[in-house]
Parts: structure tokens; C-alpha cells; sequence
């Protein structure tokens, strides 16, 4: 199983050729999908060689095979973490018993549904992604956008491989779906909101690979607890890729915030004013992006009480984030759970019953993990000797799903009326005046080992070569 | 202070907490569960690794790419790991144990190690050396010793402040030999509210004590108060234990190392080749011969010792009082006013015949002490005696190492 053979067109470690009429689906999928990627893929970027990786088995010493390669000559393939055939459903209704290696007819349904919502997030972040190539800040950089943008490719080839495989008629046509929404269209828009909003600059970028790709790494370790074992096997192997996201988008922001400080400690100067003119982005204005880009992910758990997530846990769908770590009794008929709740203008903890409370509980872990991050950002500052730090935004702010959406809310967790909002919310989120400066610093470097003025460099390259390495040849 | 004669290298695996995400990828990949984490870091837990490098691939930041020599006593423990802010620096680590096969080393981390190196000194004893203990007091069982005299070797008008510190050991076995050395848990917290890390010390007496007889040993501990570059730095085990008064308790672990070890055979030489507190082993060797002078077994000892100046060389006093026929001293001063400058290899230079006649003789072994800077100074001089009297270097030199008669401990 774990071999992949290279002779296919669709690279797989899943027996392709041992399944003819899925190959022919894939087949005819894979020309709309390079089209797709021509079209809505990195823009102008077709003829680059880009040091990429590329997965040739899924053993560890194997996935991560680094070279130059033109994009549209990415080697996407299908490929799932090792079967092990002991694994049995470890919670909800049917724990114990042997897990699914096909569909139960009555979770087709939401797992079809599932599987189509985390599928429709790959190609969204590539689209949201596609001009900022034009704007990279070092060729590293823009290598490790391209990465990103390849393997979001190949999440999609693995979502949209579960729904050729385990569908039918109905996978094929989600599977089509997925090419022609789009990011941000009005009459078509991808399925989550954070996913129709623009990543206009590196610093979104940044924030979006560490807050938005962290929802979806938590998303993908809940499903790699699934009964439904291609799906569980799948995501398992689509999470030892998606750290590298995370880890761009921590390592930018630092070192954003690394360059901000060097120039705030050579102008001796905490003015955000004197901060701009030197060419610099801020750190008042980084803390707006990061409760812009916090409360808008934190949306992406769903309603803070929810049925359908009660039901995906009880039937084995969807797991919790280290379900196998929990040493309780994996049912939750009879926990509960605190959620937030605003009863006569005022916030306050209600229990709920803990199968409901799924969503919030996520998003939750969600939260532990991002504010640790925030933590070794601060670090940065702190080591700089710069009296600032940076924070999470309050749970309810700026929320437009569940329960809290539409409080109004500092990011302090005052509840405000709609003229103290109005008069504030420009100290808590970017403004077009801050996107406009933002916008002003993003220009193109391309000299190897070259950076822009507003980021330091990173402390080491990819794959243990030099920072100084050409890593995309531009042709 | 003087470098650890270590037993055993350890390449140990060790993850940047600065450039970790903590993505658990690597916890996740190794296929033997040697990384663990809290909620402040991932550690590998240097008791399991095996240096599979299976989690080094997938890392997908390089954090895990870290790799440090350690003395195998030393190695950092997971517990300490996971209050790291950042990593520490590389330690010195005394030639003699870098240049140790180290077994546990596997190939493919050579891809991550630094460039090899050819090793200047034997990784093997004399033939004739007694066999060591080593590590019977750990971090985890440290051993209990008693300050019985602590008194400054160096002129009171000296920058230099070096001091002699005798401990004793009681009713507790602490076996040593000349050559080996032990390391210090200095008191209290650092900085991030751990404990601090050992320091090693070699000894500057003799297996049989300080005194004759006695459960005891001596430390040649030079007050640290600037780094190597000469800023200012406050050594925390080397201000602790020059400050230290009879009676007081000093938490001690080890003995280490098992190569610089002296020969106990009959007219064995020993060229003694050090500076400032390298003097240490020199001293306890040099001892140990005294002590059976009357047997009348005893070869020759050359000495070259450097110093600033003479009031800043320790146990200047005692040294001079040694008869010539004994030992043959020489002093290598570098800012003596009214003198040229010298240092040790110019005077193996100088003294030529004496050095060759001594390395043509399969019973002398040479001993290296003190900075690391001057490992390569020593060696070319060596070098170019040899090369005067018409012999092969590399052939001597190979031989010097294979016979474990050519010893390195600098730091």
C-alpha cells in the first residue's frame, strides 16, 4: 500500500490502477483541475522552478523529497498514512466495534457533507492566495507560498478522492462543485466565510496561515479520529503537511515583529507614526490584523451549540481534537459543557450538555494553541526590550456565528452599544487607512537572500540549504 | 577552570523552543516515543533517542535539527528541556572525549554535524594506565564533600585569581586518578528559576589524596569574572567555590574521564605541556611522582608551563621547589615586563633535543592542558621538532595516538 507508482498519472499509494473506473474519474477530474489551477493558481508563477517538496511515500523518511519543479508539473497525488487494520471506533455509539472501510448508508449524508466542507477550504485559500506572488518579500518567502499553495492542491485531490472513491454519482458531482465555486464570488462563493474574504497582503497572509490553516489543523485531527477510516487515514497524512502552513505563518509574524522592534529600538521610538515612516509595519496595527484574523477563524467552529455536532460525534463521524488522549468515557451522554451566553445585556457561563457543546469545545483547543503562539510572538518583543504585548481579542468579539454574533464587544470583553462600537472599532480592527499602509510596503524582492525592509529574515533555510539559496528560479 | 575528562560523547538530539511551533509532527512520527511536551515545548528524551532521524524530515521548520556533544553524565534531562526558553549554547567539550568514537553517533547525523575533524590526541590510555571509576556520583545522586582549605595560588596583586580548594569525601568512596576530574552542582537557581548546570573541575591531586592517606582531592579553580573575549562575565560555579569556607558542604558528582590518564609503569616520561589552570593534572601527576621518588622508578618530567606572568602562575612557589633532577621546568611567560613575550611552543622549540630524545622513547607520554587556542600551537611545534630531526610527523604523530600517549584537554 504504501508504494506509489509514478507510471500512473495521479501519483497514489491507494491502487489506483487496481480500480479502473475511479481512474477514468480521476482521469477526467485531473484536466479540469490543472485548468482550474491555471486559471485560479498562483498568478504568473506557471513558469517558475520552485524548490518544492514532494511527498514520495508517506513513510517518514520518504514524504518530504525537495527539488525544483514547475507547478503545473506538481506531482499531486493520493495518498493516505498506512492502514494498520487493528483500529477500532474509539467514540460515540459504535465504540468498539471494527471501523468503516466503506460508507454506512445512513452517515452518507454528513459525511458527504463533511468531506465536501474541508475539501472546499483547499482550493478557497488558493484563490484567496493567487496574487501574492507578485508581492512576496524574498524568494523564500514566495517559495514557502507556493508550498502552501501546492499542497492546499493536494488536499483537494485527497477530499476529492474520498468522493470519487466512496460516492458515486453524487461524489463526482461535489467533486466538480469544488472547481467552480470561488473565493469571494458573490453569485458562487466558497461554503465558509473566512474563505471568501480577500488575503490582500503578506501580513493577512501570515495571520491566515496561522490562524486559519490552525482551524484547519484542528478540523483534520477531529476527522483523523473518524470511525470512517480512508477519511481518518487520509487526514492523518494531510496534517504532517499542513504544519508547515502553521509554521509559516508563526515564523512571518515573528519575524515581522522582529524587524518592527530592531527599528522601534534603533529609533528609540514607540511612536506607531515614526514606526510607518521608517517603512515598518507597527505592532498596534499588527494587533488589529490579529483580531481580525482570530475572531473571523474562531467563527469557523460553527455554532457554539449545535445538533449536527452532537450527532457527528455520536455516530462516530468526527472525533475531538486528541480524542484517543481523553480518558473519559468517549460518550459525553452525561457531561456538560460552559458556554458563553448574553442574558439581559450581560455575558455570562451557562451549562449545556456536552454533545451540543462540540463545536465550542474545538474551538476551545483552537484557542489554547493559538494564544500559546502569541505567547513566543511576545517573547520576541519582550527579548527586543519593546513594552508591549500582543493579546487574543475577548471570545465574543466580532463574532458572526453562534450565539455571540453580532454582540458588540471591545476585545477587552466590555459589551458596548452600537455608538461606542462604531466610535471605536477602528483601534480594534485594520482600517482601510492601515490595509492602504500595509498595501504601500508590499513590492517584489527577488534577489536570493534579499528581504524586504519591513521583515527580517528567517533564522535558517528549507531543507538545510542557505537563506541565500535560489529558491525559485524565475526564468 | 579546567575542562571534564569525560567518559562517553553523546550526540544529543535537542529541539529549538525558538523555532518549534509545536505542530506535534515530530511526536507523532517517532516511531520509539522519545518526544514528549508540555504546554511550554517538545523535548526529546535523551535516555530513548536513538538518532532514527525519523522525525527529522517531516519537521517542517528545522527545529528539530539540533544536535550537541554532550559528556553522556551531562546530558540534558527531559525535565530541563521542557523549562527551555531557547536553546543553550554548545559546550566546550574537552578533546579528548570529542574525539571519542562515539558509538551512539549514528551515520546520519553526520549530515547535521559540523565538518569532521581529525582528532589532535589518542582516544585511549596509556597501556599502562591504572583503570578508572567513572560517573558514580550522578546529577541525581551527587555526592556530599566537605571544604577543608581554600587558599588563593596566585600574587594578591594578580588579575588573576586562582584558587586551591581541598575537599573531602569522609567515610564515602571517592576513587580518582591523576588526570581525571569531577564536576560541581553549584547552589541555587538560574536565571529561569532551574537549577544551574554542573561545572567540571580536573583534579590537581594525586589518587591518594591531597594529603597522603586521606579521603580527599584538590581543585585548581580560577575565579571567573570576564569571558574568553574579556567581557565582563560572572562564572557562577567558579565565584562559589572560590568563596567557600572550611566546613562549608559542596555537592560533587562523577569522577570522569578514562583516556588522560597517566602510565604507571616503570621509567615511564611525561612531557607536561599547560597554561594557567592546566596546570591542575600537571600538578597531581607531577605529585604522584614525588611521592615515590625513593622507589627510584621514576622517568623524566618535562614540564612547559605558561603563564602572563610569574606571579600569576600557580603554585609558582612550591613548583620551584622541586629538585632539577626531578623535573624540568619551563616557564613560558607572556607579559613579563622587561621580557619578550614566549609562549609554550616557543620553548618546545627551544628545548628540541630534549622533546626529541623524549618522543623517540615508547615509555614518555604527552599531556595537553589549558585554552583550546593552544592545541594548534602546541602541535606544530611538536611538528617541527620532529621534522627537524628528520622523522615523519604524521607516522609519529599516528603512532602517539594509536599508543594513547598524546592527550588533549583543553577548553
Amino acid at each position: 500500500m504504501s508504494g506509489i507508482n509514478y507510471t500512473d498519472k495521479i501519483p497514489n499509494n491507494v491502487n489506483l490502477s487496481g480500480d479502473r473506473t475511479l481512474q477514468r474519474a480521476l482521469e477526467h477530474w485531473q484536466p479540469n483541475y490543472l485548468q482550474w489551477w491555471q486559471d485560479m493558481g498562483p498568478d504568473g508563477s506557471h513558469g517558475f522552478d520552485v524548490y518544492l517538496r514532494t511527498a514520495v511515500s508517506v513513510q517518514p523518511d520518504g514524504w518530504a523529497h525537495f527539488d525544483h519543479v514547475k507547478m503545473p508539473d506538481y506531482r499531486w497525488g493520493i495518498f493516505l498514512a498506512p492502514q494498520d487494520g487493528q483500529r477500532k471506533i474509539h467514540f460515540g455509539e459504535n465504540m468498539g466495534r471494527d471501523v468503516w472501510q466503506d460508507v454506512p448508508g445512513e452517515h452518507r449524508a454528513n459525511l458527504r457533507r463533511i468531506i465536501v466542507t474541508q475539501g472546499d477550504t483547499e482550493p478557497a485559500s488558493i484563490e484567496q492566495q493567487r496574487h501574492l506572488g507578485l508581492t512576496a518579500p524574498s524568494q523564500y518567502d514566495l517559495r514557502n507560498l507556493f508550498q502552501i499553495n501546492v499542497e492546499e492542491g493536494r488536499h483537494l485531490w485527497a477530499m476529492v478522492y474520498l468522493l470519487h472513491r466512496y460516492f458515486g454519482r453524487d461524489g463526482r458531482e461535489e467533486a466538480d462543485a469544488l472547481l467552480q465555486r470561488s473565493s469571494g464570488d458573490s453569485d458562487n462563493p466558497r461554503i465558509l466565510g473566512a474563505f471568501n474574504e480577500k488575503t490582500p497582503d503578506w501580513l493577512a497572509f501570515y495571520m491566515f496561515t496561522y490562524f486559519t490553516d490552525r482551524d484547519g489543523k484542528f478540523q483534520l485531527c477531529a476527522l483523523a479520529e473518524s470511525s470512517f477510516d480512508p477519511l481518518a487515514r487520509t487526514t492523518k497524512f494531510m496534517l504532517t503537511e499542513e504544519a508547515h502552513h502553521m509554521f509559516v505563518g508563526e515564523s512571518g509574524i515573528s519575524r515581522v515583529i522582529q524587524r518592527t522592534c530592531e527599528v522601534m529600538n534603533q529609533l528609540k521610538t514607540d511612536d506607531p507614526d515614526s514606526v510607518r515612516a521608517a517603512g515598518v509595519i507597527d505592532l498596534p496595527t499588527i494587533q488589529r490584523y490579529l483580531n481580525f484574523h482570530y475572531s473571523v477563524t474562531i467563527d469557523l467552529f460553527g455554532a457554539d451549540q449545535s445538533s449536527n455536532a452532537a450527532i457527528f460525534y455520536g455516530s462516530g463521524l468526527k472525533g475531538r481534537y486528541e480524542e484517543s488522549k481523553r480518558t473519559d468515557d468517549h460518550q459525553l451522554k452525561n457531561d456538560t459543557y460552559r458556554v458563553l451566553a448574553v442574558e439581559n445585556g450581560k455575558l455570562r457561563e451557562t451549562e449545556v450538555p456536552m454533545l451540543n457543546a462540540l463545536n465550542e469545545v474545538l474551538r476551545d483547543d483552537f484557542i489554547r494553541d493559538s494564544v500559546a503562539g502569541i505567547g513566543r510572538w511576545n517573547k520576541v518583543i519582550e527579548k527586543s526590550g519593546v513594552p508591549f504585548r500582543l493579546q487574543v481579542p475577548h471570545k465574543a468579539f466580532n463574532r458572526q456565528i453562534g450565539t455571540l454574533a453580532g454582540i458588540r464587544m471591545s476585545p477587552e470583553g466590555e459589551i458596548l452599544s452600537e455608538s461606542q462600537w462604531q466610535a471605536n472599532s477602528h483601534k480594534w480592527l485594520p482600517t482601510p487607512e492601515d490595509r492602504a499602509f500595509v498595501a504601500s510596503l508590499m513590492g517584489r524582492v527577488t534577489e536570493p537572500g534579499k528581504f524586504a525592509n519591513w521583515i527580517a529574515p528567517p533564522v535558517m533555510g528549507i531543507n538545510r540549504q542557505p537563506v541565500n539559496f535560489d529558491y525559485v528560479r524565475f526564468n | 577552570m579546567n575542562a571534564p575528562l569525560p567518559a562517553e560523547v553523546l550526540k544529543q538530539h535537542l529541539i529549538d523552543p525558538e523555532i518549534c511551533i509545536r505542530c506535534n509532527t515530530c511526536e507523532e512520527t517517532c516511531p520509539i516515543k522519545a518526544i514528549t511536551h508540555d504546554s511550554n515545548n517538545y523535548v526529546v528524551d535523551p535516555d530513548i533517542c536513538n538518532g532514527c532521524m525519523a522525525c527529522v524530515p517531516p519537521c517542517p521548520t528545522g527545529a528539530i535539527d539540533n544536535w550537541r556533544l554532550m559528556v553522556r553524565a551531562e546530558a540534558y534531562g527531559v525535565q530541563e528541556q521542557l523549562g527551555w526558553e531557547e536553546l543553550p549554547g554548545e559546550k566546550a567539550l574537552p578533546e579528548t572525549a570529542a574525539a571519542l568514537p562515539a558509538d551512539d553517533v549514528p551515520a546520519a547525523t553526520d549530515l547535521a554535524a559540523p565538518a569532521p575533524f581529525s582528532a589532535p590526541g589518542a582516544t585511549v590510555p596509556p597501556w599502562s594506565a591504572a583503570h578508572p571509576y567513572v560517573n558514580l556520583y550522578t546529577h541525581k545522586t551527587p555526592m556530599t564533600a566537605t571544604v577543608v582549605g581554600n587558599y588563593r595560588v596566585t600574587g594578591v596583586d594578580t588579575e588573576s585569581d586562582i584558587h586551591h580548594i581541598v575537599l573531602d569525601f569522609g567515610e564515602l568512596p571517592f576513587p580518582v586518578l591523576e588526570g581525571q576530574s569531577i564536576g560541581i552542582l553549584p547552589p541555587g537557581l538560574d536565571a529561569q528559576g532551574r537549577p544551574h548546570h554542573a561545572r567540571q573541575y580536573s583534579l590537581a591531586s594525586p589518587r591518594d589524596g591531597e594529603r597522603a592517606g586521606y579521603n580527599n582531592l584538590s581543585l585548581t579553580v580560577k575565579r571567573v569574572t570576564e569571558d574568553h573575549a574579556g567581557a565582563a562575565a560572572h562564572g557562577v560555579c567558579s565565584n562559589y567555590l572560590c568563596d567557600l569556607a572550611k566546613n562549608d558542604k559542596v555537592q560533587v558528582i562523577g569522577p570522569f574521564g578514562h583516556t588522560f590518564l597517566m602510565p604507571n609503569h616503570p621509567r615511564a616520561n611525561l612531557i607536561m605541556i599547560c597554561t594557567g589552570t592546566g596546570s591542575a593534572p600537571m600538578r597531581a601527576m607531577t605529585e604522584r611522582y614525588r611521592r615515590r621518588i625513593d622507589t627510584g622508578e621514576n622517568g623524566r618530567l618535562l614540564l612547559f608551563f605558561g603563564a602572563r606572568t610569574e606571579r600569576e602562575l600557580p603554585y609558582f612557589g612550591p613548583l620551584m621547589k622541586l629538585p632539577r633532577d626531578f623535573i624540568d621546568i619551563n616557564l613560558a611567560l607572556s607579559r613579563e615586563t622587561g621580557q619578550p613575550k614566549r609562549y609554550v611552543q616557543d620553548l618546545i622549540r627551544e628545548r628540541a633535543a630534549s622533546v626529541r630524545e623524549l618522543l623517540a622513547d615508547r615509555n614518555t607520554c604527552i599531556y595537553v592542558c589549558g585554552l583550546k587556542g593552544m592545541e594548534v600551537g602546541v602541535l606544530d611545534a611538536l611538528r617541527d621538532v620532529t621534522v627537524q630531526g628528520g622523522q615523519d610527523w604524521s607516522i609519529l604523530h599516528d603512532a602517539l595516538r594509536r599508543e594513547g600517549r598524546l592527550h588533549f584537554e583543553t577548553y
